[in-house]
């Protein structure tokens, strides 16, 4: 038996709206692969169908060769899966949540408590188990959800934007930990709005619109990308966005928070001065420009243009 | 500052043990723990921690057995009459002294003129006013009859009635003791009541309470328990174990049955203690009788709970579909036969017309298991039905 997972022309709408239109996408075990995309993208929805939270109109969720429509109670023996939106009890403590998953999954009780054990040491959340959940911080909240999720000791695991709304420090906690675990051998299957986050993964997805648009690797992204890219820094972003995309010489521009990428198929030497003449004239002051390799942000924008 | 803050987040051998550790990965183990047990576990975490449940199961019986017991009351033990003598003679002055001396009047005014009985009947004074005409004492000597009028306040229609059968029957006394030669009707008519002798509402009250109670503990605790879980989420997280739609419905129900219980056997308790209600019939015959009502009762709680989304919407339904019927179509307070014929059809599909009947049968006439054959076989039959049919409907997924 292998721990990976297929799918092949999915679909699925909710009422006029096709949230997922003919996905395909293969992940291998023991490997990891981050899903990513903008909000409404269908990624939530992918991994609902993946654990038959949801019934896909069409197509097929292969998870560890099991299929999920008619093999869904197999299937859930195995998979592991953190939904987005925080779903442990509040008032039950760190051991009480864990101990009610364990007891769902009929691990049976040894097995329970040195698993629990384990998990709450690898997780760092030892101290806080006899600790009301409501109580805990946004990353020991994901850090139990992960443990509950991890329980039964699954082969392959959903993570559904399991950082978002998490500190920074908590979130590369979180990523190490799922660093380990894609180490011993679990297939992990993750979901991220986050570019940095995606980079972390052996694979990166890229869904939109309810499709796959590319999958690669993140040291390969820059291979996709032909152009040359420009970063630009400068006292006017968006303002100097604008100029820059109405005089129609570039192949994209777009502003990422305080800097301006645009790509081109023409040499940094040739639009360094262009851009210089173009923008200066309007007296924005450029501080930097530097050639840089494509980031995940620049092949997601060029995919969805 | 611990040094272990800064490590790294565990040895790696850490996770590929829990894997390894492991041979038996998939197969059930032969001491696991039923999933249902695990789901009433939590459950009854979930009350304990939840004070407004707390209240909701302890406090609000209590409150509800004072607040019916003492408030629903139709019992009348003294006419409050005001007297209006015109005759004032030695014939009158008898007449009024034997209402004063029987228990069913209370002579709250000696009135002058006509004018005040209605002043006193506006200021609630007394509901009914006796007028003895000017030629009472002559009539009395001189002709077959003599008259008296009784003028009542018909505000409170029930309050009247039972005025006017008071006067009745007093009247129909003091004629018998005043001419023995008086011709008694060939017929006469002894009412005697039975079970409640003193016809004391709180001996009808109150066992209905325990139907009313019940209902409304089972329903509005078990309505939202599954919605809850499909607001805050949590159900997505359970679902996506091997649970079964069973095991959720059961597990989640148990712990109800319990609370329902103790429920019921607060309120008999106090139905005893503090109205003196007998309890005629066998404790636990009733408490088995108990226990099918509960079984009804939460089965149209969760069936509820498993059709609708937010926990709002399960709450309104729950006091729609049962708590009001429970009150107004059991027979609790009014009668079914004076329902309008819609009303009484309906109320055969009112869980708490059988179980009142029970309990009431129980409580009251001390009657055994062979009278409730229809009751018992209905209660466990409209809980199985709602039941599978909950079941039926709940799905392992997010869909519809």
């Amino acid at each position: 038996m292998t721990f990976d997972i297929k799918i092949v022309g999915l679909k699925k709408s909710f009422g006029s709206i096709l949230a997922i239109d003919d996905l395909h996408l293969d992940v291998h075990e023991g490997e990891m692969l981050g899903l990513i995309g903008p909000d409404g993208a269908g990624k939530t929805t992918t991994l609902r169908m993946l654990s038959g939270l949801l019934i896909a109109d069409e197509g097929v969720c292969l998870v560890g060769g099991k299929n999920v429509r008619s093999e869904l109670s197999a299937v859930r023996q195995f998979i592991g899966y953190m939904p987005q939106r925080f779903s442990l009890y509040p008032d039950l403590t760190v051991a009480e949540n864990l101990r009610f998953f364990a007891d769902l999954f009929q691990v049976n009780k040894e097995e329970r408590e040195n698993r629990m054990k384990r998990l709450l040491e690898f997780n760092r959340l030892s101290p806080f188990s006899n600790r009301r959940t409501a109580a805990l911080s946004g990353g020991m909240k994901q850090k139990l959800a992960l443990s509950c999720t991890l329980i039964h000791t699954p082969k392959i695991l959903l993570l559904d934007e399991p950082t978002t709304g998490v500190d920074p420090v908590s979130r590369r906690e979180f990523w190490d930990i799922l660093k380990e675990l894609r180490a011993s051998g679990v297939t992990i299957l993750v979901t991220t709005p986050y570019m940095d986050e995606a980079a972390k993964c052996n694979r990166v997805a890229f869904i939109h619109n309810g499709k796959i648009l590319l999958v690669t690797e993140p040291e390969k992204i820059a291979h996709h990308y032909k152009n040359t890219v420009l970063e630009i820094v400068c006292d006017q972003n968006v303002k100097a966005a604008k100029i820059l995309i109405a005089s129609k010489q570039f192949d994209s521009v777009h502003s990422f928070g305080d800097r301006v990428h645009l790509s081109s198929h023409q040499t940094s030497e040739q639009m360094k001065p262009m851009i210089k003449n173009l923008v200066e004239i309007e007296n924005i002051q450029i501080n930097s420009m530097k050639e840089i390799s494509a980031s995940i942000e620049d092949v997601f924008v060029e995919l969805l243009n | 500052m611990k040094n272990s803050s800064t490590d790294s987040i565990a040895p790696s051998d850490g996770i590929s043990a829990l894997h390894k550790g492991n041979a038996l990965l998939y197969q059930l183990d032969e001491f696991m723990k039923p999933r249902i047990i695990a789901i009433v576990q939590k459950e009854f975490l979930h009350i304990i921690r939840d004070p407004r449940s707390l209240v909701i199961v302890f406090l609000m019986p209590i409150i509800m057995v004072l607040l019916y017991g003492y408030a629903i009351t139709f019992d009348i033990k003294e006419i409050q009459l005001g007297i209006l003598d015109e005759n004032r003679t030695p014939a009158s002055r008898e007449l009024v002294q034997k209402l004063t001396s029987s228990n069913y009047f209370k002579i709250m005014a000696d009135l002058q003129s006509r004018n005040e009985i209605e002043e006193g009947m506006l200021q609630r004074r007394f509901v009914a006013a006796l007028v003895i005409p000017v030629d009472y004492a002559k009539k009395l000597k001189t002709e077959p009859q003599s008259q008296v009028q009784l003028i009542v306040d018909g505000a409170n229609s029930n309050t009247a009635t039972v005025a006017i059968n008071y006067a009745k029957s007093f009247f129909m006394m003091y004629s018998l003791e005043m001419n023995t030669q008086i011709l008694v009707p060939p017929l006469e008519l002894q009412p005697r009541i039975w079970y409640n002798p003193d016809m004391k509402s709180a001996h009808f009250i109150v066992p209905g309470l325990v139907a009313v109670i019940m209902m409304l503990i089972c329903t509005l605790l078990t309505s939202i328990t599954i919605t809850r879980e499909r607001e805050s989420g949590t159900m997505e997280q359970i679902l996506v174990s091997p649970i079964r739609p069973y095991e959720i419905i059961f597990g989640k129900i148990a712990p109800y049955v319990i609370l329902a219980l103790i429920d019921a056997i607060i309120v008999v308790v106090c139905a005893r203690i503090i109205f003196g209600v007998p309890f005629r019939g066998n404790p636990l015959l009733l408490l088995l009788f108990c226990v099918f009502y509960v079984y009804a009762s939460l089965s149209l709680g969760v069936f509820i709970s498993a059709r609708v989304k937010t926990q709002q919407v399960a709450m309104i339904l729950a006091q729609l579909t049962t708590t009001l019927p429970a009150i107004m179509l059991s027979g609790f307070i009014f009668p079914i036969i004076s329902l309008p014929i819609v009303l009484q059809i309906i109320s055969y599909l009112v869980p708490a017309k059988y179980f009142l009947t029970i309990i009431r049968g129980i409580m009251l006439k001390g009657i055994g298991f062979g009278y409730f054959h229809q009751p018992a076989i209905f209660l466990l039959a409209f809980g199985t039905v709602l039941l599978l049919a909950s079941v039926n409907r709940f799905k392992t997924n997010l869909e519809g």
